[in-house]
């Protein structure tokens, strides 16, 4: 293959920029907060939460593609920008509902592993806030695309690793009024000084 | 009607104090980490919340003989997203300064799930008034967490309350950077919901004590 050059290498690199930008240095959940009451509830067992991640992060890449897609081609030309907050929830909320039937006629086994997992996506703030801060930032569709995958790996990667260290923690001694929510949201709040030290890798 | 009254105030009270979202259910919280490290962006997003909890519950419990139940997430979705679309068109015109600031967290108001927590689990089946008191006392209850979070992380951060400097701020205060970023956010609330709960339980204990054995 030969090398890329010109303004297509220049896109692919501003790609990567907010491939990486959206799941390290504005990790969605420790420097956005969203996505917390999931992450606070799902986040005792590693199995659920690798699989809550999963659906999560295919979720908001879809949905955010679709969003980007409505509102550049749809809302904008008609100045209909404050009628965001509707498409939004509405393109989420009937793609989760297909995307359960289809499960549903596809892979019955898949559908009960995910079961209780799919409803909880349509509340999850992370997948509308990924929307929100795309309109924000004035991203296109392949942009919605790339950002709306890495936003949703990012939350996959924290709560995968906050599944980890809980799981440890089961032997720890904490003061009973701490345990639970008290001690987790210590723990993030350490993961998240770590995700500080992202910070300088993405030149805004 | 005395009896509705009195259940109005209960239910006002029980949701403001004994079932405070955050202390008990640790709901929502992700706007209560990320618009508190200035307490005026906080206060303007505290009354959104209570404006749209407050008429959703209100709203939802008007409509519930209507609603049908299967699509009735939908349709309080929906309610929800009319109020906090005012909720954005006011801040844009009135705090443009702010809404720059908080812009999508405004729109996020939708999935608090307070709002939905309450349409769904008591205005769907009780009347207007005890419902809009319901919903308003859960939003009061989440806003004074809120604030409280606000009142620790802007004078630690900025040295600075409602943005008025503290007196001789330069002489003797030296700002704590990380109150402002988010790690400051987890570990204010962290501390906030530990101390809730080692009152509750010790409150939950006193009474046990109270009570004759068995």
């Amino acid at each position: 293959m030969s090398q890329p050059t010109g303004p297509e290498a220049g896109a692919a690199i501003h790609l990567l920029t907010v491939l990486v930008s959206a799941a390290l240095t504005d990790n969605i959940l420790l420097t956005r907060f969203l996505g917390m009451c999931s992450f606070l509830a799902i986040s005792r067992q590693m199995k659920a939460a690798a699989g809550l991640g999963l659906a999560v992060t295919f979720v908001t890449t879809i949905t955010c593609a679709v969003n980007a897609a409505f509102y550049n081609l749809v809302l904008k030309p008609h100045g209909l920008e404050s009628l965001q907050l509707i498409l939004f929830i509405v393109v989420i909320a009937g793609f989760v509902q297909f995307l359960e039937m289809l499960i549903e006629r596809v892979s019955l086994p898949l559908y009960y592993a995910l079961g209780i997992f799919l409803p909880l996506i349509t509340v999850n703030c992370a997948v509308l806030g990924a929307a929100l801060f795309m309109t924000n930032r004035n991203y296109g569709v392949a942009e919605g695309l790339v950002f709306g995958f890495g936003s949703g790996a990012g939350w996959m990667l924290a709560i995968v690793l906050m599944a980890g260290i809980r799981e440890r923690l089961k032997n720890a001694q904490i003061p009973p009024a701490l345990e639970g929510p008290g001690i987790t949201l210590i723990i993030t709040g350490i993961i998240a000084l770590g995700f500080v030290g992202f910070s300088g890798m993405v030149q805004p | 009607m005395p009896g509705t009254a009195a259940q109005a105030k209960k239910a006002l009270v029980t949701e403001l104090w004994d079932d405070n979202p955050i202390f008990r259910q640790v709901l929502g919280i992700c706007s209560a980490l990320a618009v508190t490290n200035l307490m005026f962006n906080t206060l303007l997003m505290c009354l959104g919340l209570i404006w749209a909890t407050a008429l959703t519950s209100a709203t939802v419990s008007a409509l519930r003989s209507y609603i049908p139940p299967r699509v009735r997430m939908i349709a309080q979705v929906l309610i929800i997203a009319a109020y906090v679309i005012v909720v954005d068109i006011v801040f844009r015109a009135q705090f443009p300064d702010v809404h720059r600031a908080i812009g999508p967290y405004v729109g996020l108001i939708i999935t608090n799930c307070i709002i939905m927590g309450r349409a769904e689990a008591f205005a769907i089946k009780n009347p207007v008034l005890p419902s809009l008191l319901d919903g308003f006392g859960a939003a009061l209850g989440y806003s004074g967490v809120l604030m409280l979070v606000a009142l620790i992380r802007e004078p630690l951060g900025f040295g600075t309350v409602f943005g008025l400097p503290l007196p001789a701020r330069e002489a003797w205060w030296h700002s704590w950077t990380i109150m402002i970023m988010p790690p400051g956010a987890f570990f204010v609330l962290a501390l906030i919901v530990w101390a809730a709960r080692a009152r509750a339980m010790r409150l939950d204990a006193a009474k046990k004590a109270k009570e004759p054995p068995k």
